[in-house]
């Protein structure tokens, strides 16, 4: 069984619309969409949620006003700023202690030195994820809770799921949708991973950060291929690319050519490849025959 | 005046509508500093080619153990919630990429046995370029947690009279960390159904911390009308639409402002910061 994982390091590139086709091409496998912040691949697969569970992200704490006698001590213990002091010409005349839960990183430092024991410190749900079926599939997703932190820990249990039901089920593949950028929830949707497909775009930006990203897969030592997306927007670019990938020996898996019938089969809630023929999706074809050979 | 540029999509044209923006406030005789916040893959240099004057680590405490003084006692490690410290053998090892830096374990230490030492996770670049003034945080490539050097970013003390802050994708952590404390932000999206579900989360994410806001659609006419939709049912501003022109996506994949092949957009621009600067102050 082996893990793919489809990155982009820039956002926007077309990962989730390849990920989608990819689903359509490939068979005996599970989805995972690892982009918890603005999760969309289960927005062209059709999915139907059969069971959906609390991610705890982590810890918080509060404070109860009642035990809480003012005296300021928490507030010099936390660096990060989380905890707000309203005094008696503020807030109506009542001074006050609060938290502020979306600076607050659960370290339980203020909750340790306050001499009145008046800060809870409680678990937090700080989003959900759910298993689905699709016509291609079952489909491991989320949704991290707005402005929560931990998307990294989410990703952790996205893929153990997986690798569950790949086994139960004697899957061959696990085909992940991972997030933009190169941090966290990046590092966590890539490590221990069998190959990355990294998609770019002939753009300054796009080739900016795909060496960040290529930086971060060979940090980790995880065989890498490329795929060009848009590749005509600026064919000179395009064989930079090439060339870099060349440079590092990398295989360039696809050229995929700058199409509107990707947003077509997006707005038909469909992917690329099964909804009818277009240059895109005789490139998509090809990147996975490509793709194919390179993991197995 | 700060100004937030932030979607929940990737890649919807969040860097070229805040260094657009920028320069035509610069143009129109204006002292405006440009933040890219977005510190796993900063892209304004790209496109406004500063000429970086100052560079400077961006760094975060992390414990150092002095094993002269340490008794094993293993306070540090219950302490810690983040599993970041931990006694092994006759030894006590940090993992400093999930610290958080929190001080908790140099807080409890009965042995005063540890102190906190900076370690570098990325750098701030400062400078200037077409007449803005501007500011990067980098994240070091393999270091996961990228919110400190946001933080650093956004603690700096500029007097300019305009910040244009352009923020990380996504709704969590590094977003937040990003927009908190603007006057507005843009909410940058396209008409497309991947880009109205990350429209909806980038919405709840600003009403949920309470910053004024409206939307711009870029390549507005490759979709459908289900984002004016949205944002009519929604109350929400519609402040530009910018159809999609392939000489313009050409120009972008260069580097190039968008004013280099349509000069009708440093107007457009000009106006669009004038009607949030209206929005605010009124
Ligand atoms: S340390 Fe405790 S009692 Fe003192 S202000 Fe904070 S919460 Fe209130
Ligand atoms: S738990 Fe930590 S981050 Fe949260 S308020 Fe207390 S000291 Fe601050
Ligand atoms: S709390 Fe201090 S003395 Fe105890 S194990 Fe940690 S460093 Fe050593
Ligand atoms: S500083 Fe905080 S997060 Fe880091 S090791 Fe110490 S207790 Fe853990």
């Amino acid at each position: 069984m082996t893990e793919l994982v489809v990155v982009s390091g820039k956002g926007g590139t077309g990962k989730t619309s390849l990920v989608g086709s990819l689903a359509a091409l490939s068979e005996n496998k599970v989805m995972v969409d690892c982009d918890v912040d603005a999760a969309d691949l289960h927005l062209i697969l059709n999915n139907r949620v059969q069971k959906t569970i609390e991610f705890i992200g982590g810890k918080g704490a509060s404070i109860v006003n009642e035990k809480c006698t003012n005296c300021g001590i928490c507030l010099d213990y936390c660096r990060f700023d989380a905890i707000k002091h309203e005094s008696h010409t503020e807030n109506g005349g009542e001074e006050r202690y609060w938290i502020d839960k979306h600076a607050c990183e659960g370290c339980a430092v203020c909750v340790r030195n306050c001499p009145e024991q008046a800060i809870d410190f409680n678990e937090i749900v700080s989003g959900e994820w759910y298993l689905s079926d699709t016509p291609y599939g079952p489909l491991v997703h989320a949704r991290l809770g707005i402005a929560q932190a931990n998307s990294g820990k989410l990703v952790s249990v996205l893929r153990k799921q997986a690798l569950l039901l790949a086994e139960q089920r004697e899957l061959d593949l696990i085909l992940i949708d991972g997030p933009p950028g190169i941090g966290c929830p990046v590092i966590a949707s890539i490590t221990g991973t069998g190959y990355v497909l990294v998609v770019t775009e002939p753009s300054m930006s796009a080739m900016h950060d795909m060496e960040r990203l290529l930086q971060l897969t060979a940090h980790f030592g995880i065989p890498t291929g490329i795929c060009i997306n848009k590749c005509d927007i600026n064919p000179e670019l395009s064989s930079q690319i090439e060339e870099k990938a060349r440079k590092l020996n990398l295989p360039v898996h696809g050229r995929i050519r700058h199409d509107e019938a990707v947003t077509r089969a997006q707005l038909n809630q469909k992917s690329v490849v099964e909804n009818g023929d277009s240059p895109a999706a005789r490139d998509i074809r090809a990147l996975w025959e490509g793709v194919k050979n390179a993991i197995s | 005046m700060k100004i937030a540029i932030a979607s929940g999509k990737g890649g919807t044209g969040k860097t070229t509508i805040a260094t657009n923006m920028a320069v035509a406030i610069a143009r129109e005789g204006r002292d405006v500093t440009y933040i890219d916040c977005d510190v796993e893959e900063p892209n304004g240099h790209i496109f406004l080619k500063p000429k970086i004057r100052e560079q400077y680590d961006a760094t975060v405490l992390v414990p150092h153990v002095d094993l002269n003084k340490c008794t094993l006692c293993g306070d540090c490690s219950a302490a810690c919630e983040f599993n970041a410290i931990a006694v092994l053998g006759k030894t006590v090892e940090v993992f400093p990429s999930i610290c958080h830096s929190c001080g908790g374990c140099s807080d409890v230490c009965p042995e005063n046995a540890i102190v906190d030492i900076p370690r570098t996770i990325g750098h701030i670049s400062h400078g200037d370029g077409m007449g803005v003034q501007f500011y990067e945080g980098r994240l070091n490539v393999g270091e996961a947690i990228s919110p400190p050097v946001t933080k650093a970013l956004r603690r700096l003390d500029t007097d300019s009279e305009v910040l244009i802050i352009d923020a990380p994708p996504g709704t969590s952590c590094p977003v937040i960390e990003a927009i908190s404390g603007t006057d507005y932000v843009i909410l940058v999206t396209e008409p497309t159904p991947f880009g109205l579900n990350d429209l909806k989360l980038a919405v709840g994410m600003v009403q949920e911390i309470g910053l004024p806001h409206g939307v711009v659609i870029n390549r507005s006419d490759i979709g459908d009308g289900k984002t004016e939709e949205f944002c009519h049912r929604q109350n929400l501003d519609i402040l530009m639409t910018i159809p999609f022109e392939r000489r313009v996506a050409e120009a972008y994949s260069r580097g190039e402002m968008m004013s280099d092949v349509n000069s009708e957009y440093e107007r457009r621009f000009w106006e669009l910061y004038c009607s949030i600067a209206e929005k605010v102050s009124s």
